[in-house]
């Protein structure tokens, strides 16, 4: 039988995953992916203690989890796009430009 | 037994689509294995009978924010092979899974504690979108005008910086002015 257990298993694992393609991207796109990554994780969690729990509260937590991706997603690839054509690239390790 | 197949199937594709994610060169292959990755975990949604966020899942994530992010890959250079410094892996897998372990540690405590109780429980009988508007427009009002709000403010932003003068560039026009600057 599949309890809150497997599912919260599941999602620390994605978020794992998500959070190690942080640490190890340098490619700002790529930064992104993980990022949507983590997020899904934590609404899988949502759902799944939404469900054993019998309430909704979970789901709507989720749903503005979503609503916030979408709107990081639009701002987020505007400011890539500026910097791409300052740039030209999308390396983090190009683009710092701060000398210390 | 059917939701024990479903559940360790979508997981191990899941896990798997994610680390292609995480793990390729290709941003194309990266963002082809995230958005199928996506359509998978809107199955687990409709395996925890939460149908109308695996709807909204699919709508937004796999067709809004894909469909942005495959535009937004129109103004980059996607096919060639992305470089990049090679960090030392083991200590970063390392240093993810026992940071992802802490705050998942965290985060569930009060889960495995028993203290906590539904606050607004299912009703019976009616469908899920059914029971979701019901707590989403009396409980839960306010902060769905807000996000109303934000994503106004995020549209905006987005056309603000993406689509204005789109034929030249926002930034270098402003350095030039910059430097003429100095060298008056």
């Amino acid at each position: 039988m599949i309890g809150l257990s497997h599912y919260l298993i599941l999602s620390g694992l994605l978020f794992a995953i998500g959070l190690v393609g942080v640490i190890r991207r340098r490619n700002l796109l790529m930064l992104f992916f993980a990022t949507e990554i983590m997020l899904n994780a934590a609404n899988i969690a949502f759902a799944a203690a939404s469900y054993y729990y019998n309430d909704l509260t979970g789901q709507m937590f989720a749903f503005f989890i979503i609503a916030v991706a979408a709107s990081e997603v639009a701002v987020g690839l505007g400011l890539l796009i500026v910097l791409y054509k300052k740039f030209g690239t999308l390396d983090l390790d190009d683009l710092a430009s701060m000398k210390g | 037994m059917y939701e024990q197949i479903a559940f360790y199937l979508f997981s191990v594709l899941t896990i798997g689509l994610f680390l292609v994610t995480v793990l390729s060169k290709n941003i194309l292959y990266a963002m082809t294995s995230l958005a199928a990755g996506m359509v998978l975990i809107s199955g687990f949604f409709f395996l925890l009978e939460a149908d109308f966020l695996g709807v909204v899942q699919l709508i937004v994530y796999v067709g809004a924010v894909m469909a942005l992010y495959a535009f937004a890959m129109m103004f980059f250079d996607a096919t060639r092979d992305i470089k990049e410094k090679t960090t030392n892996d083991a200590l970063v897998f390392f240093l993810g899974g026992m940071v992802a372990l802490v705050l998942v540690l965290i985060f569930l405590a009060p889960v495995f504690s028993e203290n906590i109780q539904a606050m607004y429980p299912s009703v019976e009988g009616v469908g899920n979108a059914q029971a979701v508007g019901m707590v989403l427009f009396t409980k839960y009002l306010v902060p769905f005008e807000v996000a109303a709000l934000m994503l106004l403010v995020a549209m905006i932003a987005g056309i603000i910086l993406a689509g204005k003068k789109m034929d030249h560039s926002l930034t270098t026009n402003d350095d030039k002015v910059i430097s003429q600057e100095d060298t008056k």
